[in-house]
């Protein structure tokens, strides 16, 4: 098959990523983002948040996950060695906070060949277990021509 | 929601506070541990120049977070970003020296929206590269 013909493929749900207050502190450490929002769940409180929220690239971590499913699919004939994030996109319906258990599932939206670059383009909609809506995540990823000088 | 900026006091045009952020190759070892992508060419000079870099590269979603700082410091509630998206167009290029590399983030407001929302514009460029195309955030004001 051509990757094109992969449009509209969907992969399985992913088991529940649980979002940790230490997880997050971890990831806005590593970010230098100390917002006490992300850090003390008073100062969220004060926000009318329940409890500590994570910054709005967090979720990477766990659809990162999901749209690996895509990436690998190998009818896409994806060649990882090249793979580059060409594009990401975070759209919220809500923060996402600790204790927050959260279900991706990922679907191709477009798939572009040009000059032998594959130009794959993933929703990922992240939703908890109850099935309330979060967050959609879009990523481009890229896997660049062999013959394209880097 | 409670962001510390009121909708009424933002104009088209107005700007958010710049920043500078300085990045090492240590911060880019800290947040492939937080992230869990251990892709090679950010933290493997060897493997790095092997595939046609210049050096290690910063992870694109390390630039991202590092510019949403413009946005969330600004808007005082990092829960008030709803939408935030960017293309990736250079990298980040981070030489092993006690210099490291430079990411400069400045942004500005460039539409009002409907329910107290606006659409904001960043400008993020490392050296002499534009570094984030079309990066993009809608906040919610109080």
């Amino acid at each position: 098959m051509s990757a094109a013909d992969a449009v509209g493929r969907t992969y399985p749900k992913t088991a529940p990523y649980e979002v940790g207050r230490e997880k997050i502190r971890e990831f806005a450490e590593a970010i230098g983002d100390l917002n006490p929002a992300y850090l003390d769940p008073a100062a969220a409180q004060k926000l009318g948040h329940p409890d500590v929220i994570a910054p709005p690239t967090f979720p990477i971590i766990f659809t990162m996950r999901s749209t690996g499913a895509a990436v690998f699919d190998p009818d896409l004939e994806m060649d990882y060695a090249r793979v580059v994030h060409g594009e990401q996109r975070f759209v919220y319906e809500r923060p996402v906070r600790a204790g927050d258990r959260l279900v991706c599932a990922t679907e191709i939206e477009d798939v572009k060949v040009r000059a032998g670059s594959i130009f794959l383009s993933m929703r990922t909609d992240v939703t908890t277990e109850d099935g309330e809506p979060v967050l959609a995540a879009y990523a481009l990823i890229v896997s660049r021509a062999a013959d394209e000088e880097s | 929601m409670t962001a510390t900026v009121s909708y009424d006091d933002v104009e088209v045009g107005t700007e958010l506070p710049s920043k500078t952020f300085p990045i090492q190759r240590s911060n880019l070892v800290q947040y492939a541990g937080a992230s869990g992508d251990f892709n090679v060419i950010h933290w493997n000079e060897r493997v790095a120049k092997s595939v046609g870099l210049p050096n290690v590269i910063a992870h694109g979603m390390f630039t991202m977070a590092e510019a949403s700082r413009v946005l969330t410091e600004w808007v005082g509630d990092p829960g008030a970003v709803v939408d935030y998206g960017v293309r990736f167009t250079k990298p980040v290029v981070v030489p092993d020296d006690d210099a490291g590399a430079s990411l400069e983030v400045s942004g500005k407001v460039t539409e009002k929206l409907d329910a107290r929302r606006v659409a904001v514009e960043l400008t993020a460029r490392s050296g002499d590269d534009k570094v984030l195309g079309r990066a993009k955030a809608v906040l919610q004001l109080a």
